[in-house]
């Protein structure tokens, strides 16, 4: 059997497979990109050909313009094509919609190239799909065993609470506009709240994108304060990015009670920092528990780790007896889309 | 437990006080009794459990997680029972074994290791559904009724029974710490919404009252009578003064406004009423159990107001000790007589409330004043000694009294309208406190250290020194002070920038930066005062140092030569 290495290996622009002359995930712009998912760190514009799933070509579409790539092919999920030597398949990666983990298989030896993901079921994408493989690429965002996060609906109980016991607040929810806006507007739905959910500008389009691609968002209204309208806002739900919350914009709505959902929201210092008064830990990525859980699954030979908080996952690994090691990939968000 | 954990949960977070209150007065009225009577008491500082060290946490956490992931955790959050909470494994529920693999060694199971599995990947966890977790009421009588020897098994216990915000409230109620911006007086208020009374109402009943408090809440609710239990030596709220402002200096005139020092210890209410003797703090907690030499000659009959210093009896009359003297009889709930006799602790008069048997708090401060100096004169323990008034003529006299005080442990004045009564809460007007401006330095960054939690990615923590003489002629850097705030957020950012780029050596998360006379950054550090020191290479160790600007414009050897600061511990 052949070293890994000669299928996939870590390079300045992203993972690179010599065999098959493509890249995973480039972070600057090559020839020919095999893209996870839609979250602006793993899809950049202006690959000569990109390879992705169908609801990922949409996403890069929506965020950069129908000429984000010289050509594109979908990718259907299941599905394998050979690339040079190398055969490649997308499975779902449970991370947003379209998210995809890339299995490529040469010579007898495979490897998965997780991308983000999580395991717990997710209304607004498919469920990760598990594949046995020699190396597992993992992503470790939340890899760090005080990661754990809480179930759905309990997360959604606190807003729902919230809005009960503040009924003259504004309740403004940051949340990234792929994945995670759709998601909480939809554990919403599914808890029961049927009012109009109110969306910032930034999350139209692919709030409209997910509708179309079958995922029911219920009544949505643009969140602008018209003069006068304020009072209209009391007890609303208002969903828009983070980075929304602290301009202007936001001051406009009633004694507004700020909300971000995200797994950062499990260290209150964090949480703190934001001026975040009703922290929901809702993430899209894998908790200490699925990372681990999933190694422990899969149980490849080696397992590599791309980004977040390597090092606590390559220590996890040793002392379970898996080769393990960082891949200290650069460009990828330590935040990640979170 | 979980409505508790929540609770804490969102007021840590909560900064507007309204907000705060309705979470209180909402959980004080869904909550069962004894659950909110052991919350309100926990709030309060009413309940003393047994202390639970954080070494013993830690120790309990070492059997079950790696020391390595730990320690990246630990280092990652930054606070300690954050931390353990989040961390903490459960001991059962194992994880089912991973399906094996055909010509592969099976994969680990989750628990093997630190951070095991609480549920299944891909599964929801019950975590936050409540279900089968002991009820904060549950937990405290467990803990009350745990010896000493049982502690340790009886939190582990808990720890495993609780999901990780019950964690985390239990370790902060264990460690007697809960720290999360609610104030006795605070949770007082919520009391009164509650039940539609005054503040002073619950103040006045709150002595002689115990946790879990059914009489009280009874008595709010309505379905029962007004606890009368307090009625001897009860707590009075005190009167709080305005800052003196700008605008303000006009009104300041001798025959309008008496002026006395403000003492930089704490304030203090000395009850004695027919030899039941009490020392509250200023929101009505009764410390008599900290400071029981005090307590013990509280010799006078009324209730007088004041503040609580350490010192010495020198030549019949009592000399102030230092801020850091006073600090080792602080955060103590009781006191060895040993300390208690290194460190003795006395009252210095302002106000009286009660005279004798009289309520005085509607006569104007000049009768009350007369009428202290009275009352101060009978005390025989030599505890008790009255603020002296400061004489002046002009608002610009005290101007320049403010600036040097004679002692280090005034931090200002106070100044009280001689016609006004004693009035509870902070009216504006009847008193103003005008503090003297905290000292400033201009120091050159010499060491940055990674902050934690938040910060952990940034260098936050600064060493910063000034000029003293070298040894072999001309002059070096000499560290003086640590801070670790003061600064913006933009400023953070722009220190660690500076501190990313100029490092010129590594000690582990230390980095020296350069500090010549030519380059290097002279940061503005304001602090509260200054003390000799033996465990400093200056031999000054400061007090509250905060950076107050970054002086980028300020070349290191135009920053402050050491002898400017002796000169302020010898002034
Ligand atoms: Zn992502």
């Amino acid at each position: 059997m052949m070293r890994p290495e000669d299928l996939l290996c870590p390079g300045p622009s992203g993972l690179y497979s010599p065999l098959g002359d493509f890249y995973v995930d480039p972070v600057r712009p090559v020839p020919r990109a095999l893209v996870t998912h839609g979250h602006s760190d793993h899809a950049r514009a202006g690959h000569q050909a990109v390879l992705a799933t169908a609801e990922t070509l949409k996403i890069m579409a929506v965020r950069y313009g129908a000429d984000f790539a010289g050509a594109t092919q979908a990718m259907p999920l299941g599905e394998t094509i050979r690339i040079g030597e190398v055969a490649v398949t997308f499975q779902p990666a449970g991370h947003v919609l379209g998210s995809a983990q890339i299995v490529v298989e040469a010579r007898g030896c495979r490897i998965v190239v997780s991308g983000d993901y999580k395991r717990r079921p997710d209304p607004t994408c498919a469920s990760f799909h598990p594949v046995p493989c020699d190396v597992f690429i993992t992503e470790a965002t939340f890899g760090l065993p005080v990661f754990r996060h809480p179930s759905d609906a309990h997360e959604i109980g606190k807003l729902l609470a919230s809005l009960e016991a503040f009924p003259e607040r504004a309740h403004l929810v940051g949340a990234y506009p792929l994945g995670k806006a759709q998601r909480v507007i939809r554990l919403l739905r599914d808890a029961g709240y049927d009012r109009t959910i109110h969306i910032h500008g930034a999350l139209e389009k692919l709030c409209r994108l997910y509708e179309k691609e079958g995922v029911a968002l219920g009544p949505l209204a643009p969140a602008t304060v018209e003069t006068g309208r304020k009072a209209e806002f009391a007890g609303a739900v208002v969903v828009g990015p983070p980075s929304a919350f602290s301009d202007l914009w936001a001051r406009r709505f009633p004694d507004p009670v700020p909300a971000f959902a995200s797994g950062w929201m499990t260290i209150r210092q964090r949480a703190k920092q934001r001026g975040v008064e009703l922290p929901l830990i809702l993430s899209d990525h894998a908790d200490w528990d699925e990372l681990t859980a999933t190694i422990a699954e899969l149980g490849p030979a080696e397992v590599w780790v791309t980004h977040g908080r390597e090092e606590a996952l390559v220590r996890w690994c040793e002392l379970a007896g898996i080769r393990a090691r960082p891949l200290h990939l650069v460009g990828y968000e330590d935040e990640g889309e979170e | 437990m979980e409505a508790f954990a929540d609770l804490l949960d969102r007021l840590v977070l909560t900064p507007s006080r309204n907000a705060k209150l309705k979470l209180l007065s909402d959980y004080f009225r869904d909550t069962p009794d004894p659950d909110r009577g052991y919350a309100l008491a926990a709030l309060t500082g009413a309940l003393s459990l047994r202390g639970v060290k954080p070494a013993m946490l830690r120790a309990l956490v070492a059997e079950r997680v790696d020391p390595v992931l730990f320690g990246y955790s630990y280092d990652y959050v930054g606070d300690l029972a954050e931390t353990i909470a989040l961390v903490w494994p459960a001991k059962a529920s194992p994880h089912p074994d991973p399906p094996p693999r055909g010509g592969r060694e099976k994969g680990p199971s989750a628990e093997d290791f630190a951070g095991g599995s609480e549920k299944e990947s891909g599964g929801l966890p019950p975590a936050g559904s409540g279900q089968g977790t002991p009820s904060l009421g549950a937990v405290v009588e467990a803990l009350l009724a745990a010896s000493r020897s049982e502690g340790p098994g009886l939190v582990e216990r808990l720890l495993d029974s609780l999901d990780a915000p019950g964690r985390w409230a239990l370790i902060k109620l264990v460690t007697g710490g809960l720290r999360i911006g609610v104030s006795a007086r605070l949770a007082k208020q919520a009391l009164a919404d509650l039940g539609g009374k005054e503040i002073g109402e619950i103040e006045e009943v709150w002595h002689g009252l115990a946790p879990p408090y059914r009489p009280l809440f009874a008595w709010l609710e309505g379905r029962g009578a007004r606890p009368e239990a307090a009625a001897r030596a009860p707590f009075r709220p005190v009167m709080l003064a305005q800052p003196l402002e700008e605008r303000d200096l006009g009104l300041v005139t001798p025959e309008a406004y008496a002026a006395e020092w403000k003492w930089d210890g704490i304030r203090v209410q000395a009850v004695n009423e027919a030899g039941t003797v009490r020392l509250y703090s200023r929101t009505g907690e009764d410390v008599a159990a900290a400071f029981p030499d005090l307590a013990a000659a509280i010799d006078i009959e009324g209730a007088i107001d004041g503040e609580l210093l350490v010192g010495r009896a020198e030549g019949g009359r009592i000399v102030a000790g230092s801020f850091s003297e006073l600090q080792q009889r602080l955060n103590r709930k009781s006191v060895t007589p040993k300390v208690a006799a290194a460190y003795p602790a006395f009252m210095r008069a302002y106000d009286v409330l009660v005279d004798g048997g009289e309520d005085v708090r509607a006569l104007p401060f000049r009768d009350r004043r007369a009428r202290l100096e009275a009352l101060v004169a009978r005390s025989l323990a030599g505890r008790i000694d009255l603020s002296p008034l400061v004489a002046f003529a002009t608002v610009e006299d005290l101007a320049v009294l403010r600036g040097r005080p004679p002692e280090p442990i005034i931090e200002g004045l106070m100044l009280k309208r001689w016609d006004a009564p004693y009035e509870a809460g902070r009216p504006k007007g009847p008193w103003f406190k005008w503090k003297r401006d905290p000292h400033t330095v201009d120091a050159v960054l010499m060491y940055a250290q990674r902050g934690h939690g938040k910060r952990s990615s940034y260098y936050s923590d600064y060493t910063f020194g000034v000029w003293r003489p070298a040894e072999g002629g001309g002059e070096e850097l000499v560290p003086v002070g640590k801070a670790y705030f003061g600064f913006t957020d933009a400023e953070l950012a722009e220190i660690d920038r500076f501190v990313r780029k100029n490092t010129v050596n590594r000690f582990g998360p230390v980095r020296e930066v350069v500090h010549t006379a030519r380059d290097g950054l002279v940061l503005e550090v304001a602090f509260e005062g200054l003390q000799r020191s033996g465990r400093h290479r200056s031999g000054i160790a400061m007090r509250f140092p905060r950076i107050a600007r970054l002086r980028w414009d300020k070349p290191p050897a135009e920053a402050d030569r050491i002898a400017a600061l002796e000169a302020l511990i010898a002034g």
